[in-house]
């Protein structure tokens, strides 16, 4: 009886409207945020903000950038690594080519470049679907890898194409600290979740599902395929770039290139499937599910085998479970976690009378 | 005057002499098959006009070669003023909406989703606004949620709005796709055998919406049926296809009695 739609009358559309009409989810995500920015920079080692939190934000955020891509719009990319290499080489260069530069607007311009290479490798989308528009979105990958390779302009001229990321500065404040880069991090993500919640349930988010359930019906009702298929290139684009940009100045305080390979693309991916496809909160929880499992994986199967001796399958037994969820949640769950919480809810709201 | 007399004479009052949609000599062919051989027709302002034939006919071909889907290899259509053929946003805009043969919903959304969608080109604030939405997006987003909930209460939906359309029932389905075609007010509502696989009394729920549809928005409806009761009962002219072509078009009545038509049916050889 805890969980209940009825009660909460709602007299207008408006309020029907709501980013989450029913209330016992409004107060789950007042309070999830309310731990996250007071609860976790109060009780969390800076060892748990920099090797997990920071990371999640990071990566839910490259999580959500591929979800509208694929989950709502229903075109695949495996370029998403590369499309973050933009935007992180693009941070950097703007940071350290134009100093004065405040970091917001440094972040913003390095997600426009972003989501500009990913509206060009998305063009193709207007002829081909499916298989062959992954095999396209492949071909960024490797062409984005190769050009910040080999052209140094992009690394500083730097022969390495590594090279360091300056320091972070809030009018005239230096980031230092995990709490404050955790806390930079927080704001962006937080913003940036919003904005995509809006779009998913606004127009824009509808047009995206009709071009994924069925193309046809979607223009014979007005929807013009190109473009939408190309806003949804380059707003993921855009949340790929920034999320890009703070995994190079927050977390590797540097631009690598081997970073973001096509390791990571498909790390995004498995975060879009595990997660849900289609839905945003589903982003947080493919995030948090491929950053933590290998842990878990690893201290369950260390205590394990360790004094068994055979140390050595350990790895290639971690590689196989991992395989396995994936396999497992392709064929029982194509909706991943989101789904099994939005179950879990379901049952919850006819809890205690299940009939 | 006998009955039947009596009801088309009201029938030639309520249709304008207006021709809204004019086809003409439309050719279609996929490889060799011949899908549609010259066809020629008008729909007039305010009708209810059908479309029938034995399966294979080319009655779908025809409907999309109207809005644009299937681009014939010649033939041109008039629509309210302007001829030339439109590609299928275009019609959209221009105030055609369709429904389809074997279900089109979008399956992954909710009746309400679904609805809303066929009002999205209504729409006019971008993206930016959308993401913030915030002012005018906000308010224009509950304008159109108004409008849907009119189509919503008008077909009876009420209760199934919150309802992933995946897991409705095949009449209903049915239903929410001509909603989703409503929604965005037509002129011109194009229904490809909306009683298809429904049971009797589904049948004349979707008759009694099909009317009220024409008689309250004045909507002109062109619709392929099977049913040849629903087709009497309903349209007010009848273009009947075989083999592609165009082998009779007329009143119900005087179409049931031509033999070219009976022949086609009975599948008598050419
Ligand atoms: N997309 C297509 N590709 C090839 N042939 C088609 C296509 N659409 C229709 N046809 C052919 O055109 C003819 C008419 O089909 P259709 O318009 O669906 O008939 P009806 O709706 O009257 O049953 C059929 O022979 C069919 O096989
Ligand atoms: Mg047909």
């Amino acid at each position: 009886m805890l969980y209940r739609e009825t009660g909460q009358i709602k007299t207008d559309y408006k309020s029907d409207m709501a980013m989450f009409p029913i209330a016992q989810d409004r107060w789950f995500i007042y309070g999830c945020v309310a731990v996250a920015v007071i609860g976790l920079p109060l009780f969390a080692s800076s060892y748990i903000i920099e090797a997990f939190l920071i990371p999640i934000l990071i990566w839910s955020l490259a999580a959500l950038s591929l979800n509208m891509l694929l989950g709502y719009c229903g075109q695949l990319s495996l370029g998403h690594g590369a499309f973050m290499a933009v935007g992180a080489y693009a941070a950097y260069n703007f940071a350290t080519r134009i100093p004065e530069l405040n970091i917001f607007i440094v972040f913003i311009l390095a997600g426009l470049c972003a989501a500009a290479v990913s509206v060009l490798f998305g063009l193709p989308s207007m002829r081909i679907k499916g298989f062959y528009l992954a095999v396209s979105t492949l071909a960024a990958q490797f062409v984005i890898e190769w050009v910040f390779s080999t052209v140094t302009w992009f690394s500083g001229d730097n022969a390495m194409g590594t090279v360091d990321t300056p320091a972070i500065v809030i009018f005239g404040y230096k980031l230092e600290s995990s709490i404050d880069l955790y806390m930079f991090c927080l704001v962006i993500n937080i913003v940036l979740f919003v904005l995509a919640k809006n779009l998913v349930r606004g127009s824009v988010g509808r047009s995206w599902m009709a071009i994924r359930d069925m193309d046809v019906a979607a223009s014979v009702i007005g929807i013009r395929l190109l473009p939408a298929k190309l806003l949804a290139f380059g707003v993921s684009g855009f949340y790929a770039g920034v999320a890009g940009a703070m995994y190079a100045f927050v977390y590797l305080k540097a631009c690598d290139i081997t970073s973001f390979d096509l390791f990571q693309s498909f790390n995004i991916l498995f975060m879009v499937i595990i997660g849900g496809m289609g839905s945003v909160m589903g982003a947080y929880f493919g995030a948090a599910f491929i950053l933590l499992l290998p842990i878990v994986l690893n201290i369950t199967f260390q205590t394990f085998f360790a004094t068994s001796g055979f140390a050595g399958l350990v790895s290639n037994i971690e590689h196989m479970v991992f395989g396995g969820l994936i396999m497992f949640f392709l064929i029982v769950e194509p909706l991943g976690l989101a789904r099994l919480w939005s179950t879990a809810k379901e049952k919850l709201r006819l809890w205690p009378f299940p009939h | 005057m006998t009955a039947t007399e009596e009801i088309q004479s009201a029938a030639d009052q309520r249709i304008s002499d207006e021709v809204l949609m004019s086809v003409r000599n439309i050719r279609l062919s996929f490889g060799g098959v011949k899908a549609l051989r010259d066809v020629s027709f008008d729909i007039a302002k305010g009708e209810i006009r059908a479309i029938i034939g034995p399966n294979g006919a080319g009655k779908t071909s025809m409907l999309n070669v109207i809005n644009g889907v299937y681009h014939p290899q010649e033939g041109t259509i008039f629509y309210k003023g302007k001829t030339g053929l439109m590609k299928p946003h275009e019609a959209a805009t221009k105030g055609i909406s369709r429904t389809f043969q074997n279900l089109a919903l979008f399956r992954g959304m909710t009746t309400l989703d679904n609805i809303m969608t066929g009002r999205n080109m209504k729409i006019k604030r971008n993206f930016l606004w959308q993401a913030l939405r915030w002012g005018p997006a906000q308010r224009e987003e509950s304008e159109n949620r108004e409008a849907v909930e009119r189509v919503i209460g008008f077909l009876e939906i009420e209760s199934i709005r919150k309802t992933p359309v995946g897991r409705l029932p095949y009449g209903l389905q049915k239903r929410v796709e001509l909603g989703r075609a409503l929604a965005a007010e037509p002129e011109l509502l194009l229904l490809d055998e909306p009683m298809s696989g429904m049971n009797v009394e589904e049948k004349e729920d979707m008759c009694r919406f099909i009317l009220d549809v024409n008689d309250e928005f004045g909507t002109t409806i062109c619709l392929i049926e099977h049913d040849m009761s629903v087709v009497m009962d309903i349209s007010d002219r009848v273009v009947v296809l075989d083999y592609g072509s165009k082998i009779a078009d007329d009143t119900p009545n005087e179409v049931r009695a031509n033999q070219a038509v009976i022949d086609a049916y009975l599948g008598v050889s050419h």
